[in-house]
């Protein structure tokens, strides 16, 4: 077991170095370096220019270094202070403002594993045992349609409705007493009790696919000469069922994590932009048109490192909960 | 599920022996031919994704208008109801429509023009073009009469031009985005796939290694922070090239593990073995023996990934950070409706997204179809 959990671990450094890299690129990448950037800006704007904070500027950003040595204060800024750079679209550390929607975005994410995982076991299971039901089409149908249907598409749809019903097209995250509340047990209950439009919209596609994987492993499971060996020594059908093939079918379905994940963060991504919530996706986007690097960047380390980090926690999961996984 | 004891087992009847006898000589793509067309989804699925593509060929001619042809009097007008007969005789028309302003706010409100019929027929006469740049024509597969007459069956974008011809010609765009990003994950998933199934040991470990790193990355964000740095004043080629690699360089992973799957299945087999032992050279033994029997498998996963791919581009294009007008493609065709007023007031501006889902769907449905023929000797 420890064994693995080293090997595991290893591999989930390497992906978040390979992912920091990226990012860096995505700073590197616009033409031009960024404090003249910044500088032009601020010369558009006609506010003040400071030489001395031109300089600073550039002495922290190293600037005039190569590129190994500009990555490693990037990183090492981040390591060791938190520090993520500087937002020059709102004047303030972009650690700051990652800091205050990430945690929405990781409550809604998680959030949304619950619902796929809470939908698509249950419906899986009874479209296996009752294969050709109403109910398993049905399942089969939502499959093809949530993998079919763009997440945005499903959101404005949803908006169109609500505006036809309410007369007012906005689905808010938070009741209007805690939108600028600092975080605290009632703002994250709060949170949870108005999130789950928006997290089953993410979950669509997720739940769909997940269905489908469960039908067909416990179909695969219901056929094996166990089951009928346990009926025939008349366990009880739910018994049998639940106690065995489920058992056996679950164990991809928690492997399946690892593109569940990413897929949930693109989902809160795009749905985010198009409710326009206060989540990570909605300022990753502002970020990114209004070319403020620093944040955008930080945001894409710190949600490709959300699936890295819960991709590890369901393998170490899945390697406690089955010994043929950790020892192979 | 239910299986037959064994005492009720009967002697399948005369055609079934005849089509045992022979789909034991029957080549491998005669098989999976077989196999195919009893998917019943997959056929139909194929048929509406060769209709889709048929279009995309000859969006000038089956279009009633080009994407560019506007008229700003009818900016915002609503679908027109087809109507094929009159008085019982076949006379295919729509009624014109008509406008009131409100005198406060200055909006049109659009209705229904009972009193003006605009006839329209089949490949009628209208905008010259050349499909291509090869094939000259003016004649459209349907259209209005007169073409100065309004005819806008999926209703007008906010410049006044026709939804449905936009629709037809966005799919060119859409359509091919799909097929060259599948192109170019295909040439790179195919060589790392082939390498690591290939060479095996070390070099496989280390590829897999990357393929679930590349995996455990979230595309969407990064797909956005790549898209969204190409210059604003790019020519459409190049954002369209560079929106491709980047759709391609995120999603060869698929394409990798399959390739490479059939390679280590495949290198156990006997008919592999007994090549080599012949003395067949490793080109000949790959291309000759093994690319044929997993060809199958790779038109199955080209198929699954270009729905991805097409509803990538139609995500990113949608936020503005895909390809730009004057490139009409479905997702830039939604951007139109990305603010709420516009789509409550005007739904019909939705409707490039109807046709996103319904060529996804079928192939979604032609992909599975395929994946499932693709290894006929499996039961």
């Amino acid at each position: 077991m420890w064994k693995f959990m080293l090997r595991r671990l290893t591999y989930a450094a390497a992906a978040i170095f390979i992912i920091s890299l990226v990012s860096f690129a995505v700073i590197q990448l616009p033409p031009g370096d960024y404090v003249t950037d910044m500088i032009n800006r601020m010369r558009l704007a006609g506010g003040k220019l400071d030489p001395e904070f031109e300089q600073r500027m550039r002495e922290v950003y190293g600037f005039d270094q190569p590129m190994i040595v500009q990555y490693a204060k990037w990183m090492g800024n981040i390591l060791t202070r938190g520090e993520f750079g500087y937002s020059f679209v709102y004047k303030r550390d972009a650690g700051e403002m990652i800091m205050e929607r990430l945690p929405t975005t990781a409550v809604m994410v998680l959030g949304a594993v619950m619902l796929t995982w809470s939908i698509a076991l249950p419906l899986g299971v009874y479209a296996a045992v009752h294969k050709y039901s109403i109910l398993d089409y049905g399942a089969g149908f939502i499959g093809f349609f949530g993998l079919a249907v763009p997440s945005f598409i499903l959101a404005i749809v949803v908006l169109y409705f609500t505006y036809r019903a309410f007369g007012r097209a906005t689905i808010g995250l938070f009741s209007p007493e805690y939108v600028d509340a600092p975080w605290s047990l009632a703002r994250l209950l709060d949170l949870l009790r108005n999130m789950w439009v928006p997290a089953l919209l993410a979950a669509v596609t997720g739940i769909g696919a997940l269905t489908q994987t469960m039908r067909a492993n416990l179909l695969d499971e219901l056929n094996k000469p166990y089951v009928n060996t346990a009926r025939a020594k008349g366990l009880s059908e739910a018994r049998l069922l639940w106690k065995y093939p489920v058992r056996h079918a679950l164990n991809p379905f928690v492997s399946t994590i690892g593109w569940l994940l990413p897929a949930l963060v693109a989902g809160d991504v795009i749905i985010s932009i198009v409710l326009n919530l206060p989540t990570a996706g909605s300022m990753l986007y502002a970020a990114l048109l209004q070319q403020d690097q620093y944040v955008a960047a930080g945001f894409i380390l710190l949600l490709s490192m959300l699936t890295v980090i819960g991709t590890l926690i369901s393998d170490l999961l899945l390697a406690w909960l089955d010994p043929r996984i950790r020892l192979s | 599920m239910a299986t037959l004891a064994p005492g009720l087992e009967t002697t399948p009847p005369a055609e079934v022996q005849e089509a045992q006898r022979s789909a034991e000589v029957a080549s491998q793509w005669k098989l999976m031919w077989w196999k195919f067309r009893k998917d019943k989804l997959a056929v139909v699925g194929s048929v509406v994704v060769l209709f889709f593509y048929t279009m995309a060929a000859f969006a000038e001619f089956f279009a009633p208008k080009s994407p560019e042809f506007f008229n700003p009097q009818y900016v915002f007008a609503p679908p027109q109801p087809v109507y094929f007969f009159l008085d019982g005789r076949w006379d295919p028309f729509v009624y014109g429509l008509k406008f009131e302003r409100d005198p406060v706010s200055l909006k049109k409100t659009w209705s229904i023009d009972y009193n003006t019929r605009i006839p329209w027929g089949f490949l009628v006469k209208g905008e010259p073009y050349t499909i291509l740049g090869l094939i000259p024509g003016d004649t459209h597969l349907f259209g209005p009469k007169n073409p100065k007459d309004p005819f806008y069956l999926l209703g007008a974008d906010k410049s006044g031009r026709d939804m449905l011809s936009r629709i037809i010609h966005a799919a060119r765009v859409s359509l091919t985005v799909g097929l060259v990003g599948v192109f170019l994950s295909l040439v790179i998933g195919v060589t790392i796939g082939g390498i690591s199934g290939l060479l095996g040991g070390l070099v496989d470990v280390f590829i897999q290694r990357i393929i679930e790193i590349v995996n455990s990355v979230p595309s969407l964000p990064l797909m956005m922070a790549l898209a969204a740095v190409v210059p604003p004043g790019t020519p459409p080629v190049q954002v369209y090239v560079v929106i491709t690699i980047i759709l391609a360089l995120l999603s060869w992973t698929g394409m990798a593990r399959v390739v490479r799957g059939r390679f280590l299945a495949l290198r156990e087999e006997d008919f592999i073995l007994a090549a080599r032992l012949d003395g067949a050279s490793r080109g000949r033994l790959i291309f000759r023996h093994m690319v044929p029997s997993f060809l199958s498998h790779i038109i199955a996963s080209i198929t699954i990934s270009i729905p991805y791919m097409i509803l990538s581009e139609t995500g990113l294009s949608f936020l503005g950070i895909g390809l730009r007008p004057p490139v009409v493609s479905w997702g830039v065709m939604l951007r139109d409706s990305q603010q709420i007023a516009t789509v409550v007031n005007y739904p019909w501006l939705l409707l490039p997204a109807a046709a996103v889902v319904i060529f996804v769907l079928a192939m979604n449905f032609l992909g599975n179809g395929l994946r499932d023929a693709a290894d006929p000797y499996a039961n």
